[in-house]
């Protein structure tokens, strides 16, 4: 009997060409653990009524012998990627009836492949949230301990994957949104160069730093996906693709082998647990040949400040567009402001509202200069501060998140909760590429993550990582 | 900040809030900028700002659409003959 949570994409697809598994089989499997559990966990919003239509598509195409590694393949999708003739509400009751005029980019390149795409995942309202605490239709629990939060905001996706209702799945990382949910779940997540993934159908949160990207249980599983979605797209101006760049520095290199680990950036905050995993993780690799070598890097712990100004400031206008007009909620007001107001109001949640209030902020005249366009400066000098590290080291590498999964309400106040993506948001403010990769357990069971974050366009090499950590 | 705050930023916004939800986000507010007033005071070599902005252009040209004309127009809240109907804007 097969297990979907131990099988890879990689088997699944050998099985499949050799004939000993059909994507209908499998399907079905997967079809089976949500009947199961999606009750108890919450991860899907919506699972597709044309599920095995695809399957069977999908097995004739196998049968023909036209089969690529992703064709018959259930992956799962974060609710704020858009897939033509589904709903799409991005977690919230604003888009709740929102149905999709077009595919996304990365959806189109999944359909190109033959995955069978199984329905949509449950977030955070619009991405904003690190437990998916924040979702309109109530937060998903983590699979491997429904007491506690699968993490977020991309939660739906880690737990689609962890408890076997997919075999891989996407979702979108703005701050850390699908790395410290891989990490809580157990999972590889990875957040790709910003531009090596086109956003074309993604609903915007914040455009300077959102990415796609994907979640599995391995670096292969993982990559596979990567590679599928990658590339070029000319609906996303900010598209840049990959191929070609990662030629022009010479990607991907496997002997990259020296890693930089920023200690003083490690000193407070972290779960001791965490932090002894993290130091066993350092000698594993040493064992392996690996070179590890501290480094001072002053910015980075303004990352999370600086995030906290600039993101705001891109969902406050972002979100400006969901009025309640063309789509969406619509309320009626006396007039049409007072229209948008009651739209608005009726359509988000309050950690939507928050933010759009603190990005108004600091945007306003008077706080202009002293929060945005100091937090750019800052970011700027984030950026030019791993850049300088590059040339000296091939990676960073810092724990995922600060403690492993946290229980449903522990973080009620804001910061809190922002606090646990301390060590993601700087790959998205300076546009790197990161993955997180499993580590270990702590004492009560529960995943921690390694995060190994590279230079720009460095994608391919940080797939080649989790080899080196496992044996 | 105070409460008028709040409220000038929600109007700002177009954002209706209760006044238990305005005292929320004002105490919000304030943990959140006491946390991130840090920024103020970093230094940082004297540089303007760059947004790494460069316009993407392409051709005025006549393309086909891949976009589903019917399903954008299901989408509007209120529609007639097609038309997506609003409030009067003047």
């Amino acid at each position: 009997m097969i297990d979907v949570k131990d099988l890879t994409i990689e088997k699944a697809y050998e099985m499949m060409k050799a004939g000993e598994l059909t994507s209908v089989d499998l399907v079905s499997l997967c079809l089976q653990n949500i009947k199961e559990k999606n009750n108890e966990l919450n991860v899907f919003l919506e699972v597709f009524d044309d599920v095995l239509d695809q399957a069977r598509i999908a097995d004739e195409i196998i049968k023909s012998g036209k089969g690529m590694k992703l064709t018959g393949i259930p992956i799962a999708i974060k609710d704020n990627i858009l897939i033509t003739g589904k709903k799409n509400s991005s977690g919230s009751k604003m888009l709740e009836n929102y149905v999709a005029s077009y595919d996304a980019f990365v959806i189109k390149k999944l359909k190109e492949h033959g995955a069978v795409l199984i329905g949509r995942t449950n977030m955070d309202e619009f991405a904003m949230g690190s437990s998916t605490e924040n979702s309109a239709y109530g937060p998903v629990k983590n699979p491997i301990d429904p007491s506690r939060v699968p993490g977020g905001s991309s939660g739906g996706s880690a737990a689609a994957v962890a408890s076997g209702m997919a075999l891989a799945s996407l979702g979108s990382d703005t701050g850390g949104s699908i790395r410290q949910p891989a990490s809580f779940c157990g999972l590889v997540g990875m957040k790709p160069t910003y531009g090596v993934v086109s956003r074309s159908g993604l609903t915007a949160m914040s455009s300077s730093l959102d990415q796609i990207g994907p979640f599995g249980k391995t670096s292969e599983d993982a990559k596979i996906i990567f590679d599928c979605i990658s590339g070029k797209d000319e609906m996303d101006s900010t598209s840049v693709g990959c191929r070609v760049l990662d030629t022009r520095i010479g990607c991907p290199t496997p002997d990259r082998r020296k890693i930089g680990v920023p200690r003083d950036f490690l000193k407070e905050g972290i779960d001791p647990e965490v932090l002894q995993n993290f130091e066993e993780i350092i000698k594993k690799l040493k064992n392996k040949g690996y070179e590890i070598k501290d480094v001072v890097m002053p910015y980075l712990k303004y990352s999370l400040p600086v995030y906290y100004i600039i993101m705001p400031a891109e969902v406050s206008t972002n979100l400006s567009r969901l009025d309640g007009m063309r789509y969406g909620t619509r309320k009626e007001g006396a007039d049409v402001f007072d229209s948008y107001k009651k739209s608005r109001s009726a359509g988000f949640g309050m950690e939507t509202r928050r933010r759009i209030i603190l990005g108004t902020y600091v945007l306003s005249h008077g706080y202009f200069d002293a929060y945005y366009n100091k937090a750019w400066k800052v970011r700027r000098a984030i950026m030019k501060e791993y850049e300088d590290i590059f040339k000296d080291v091939d990676f960073v590498m810092t724990p995922t998140t600060p403690t492993t999964a946290f229980k449903f309400g522990e973080k009620k106040d804001p910061v809190q909760m922002y606090l646990s993506d301390i060590f993601t948001v700087s790959a998205n403010l300076a546009g790197l590429p990161a993955i997180t990769i499993p580590s270990g357990k702590s004492s009560s069971g529960l995943p921690i993550g390694i995060q190994f974050t590279g230079p720009l366009f460095s994608d391919e090499s940080l797939f080649t990582l989790e080899k080196d950590l496992r044996g | 900040m105070n409460i008028k705050d709040v409220e000038k930023l929600a109007e700002l916004a177009k954002i209706e809030l209760s006044d238990a939800e305005k005292k929320t986000i004002l105490k919000d507010m304030e943990g959140i900028l006491e946390y991130v007033k840090v920024v103020e005071k970093v230094e940082v070599p004297d540089v303007e700002p760059v947004y790494n902005q460069k316009n993407v252009w392409r051709e005025d040209e006549i393309k086909p659409s891949v976009f589903s004309n019917d399903l954008i127009i299901k989408q509007f809240p209120d529609a007639q003959d097609n038309f997506l109907k609003v409030k009067k804007i003047l």
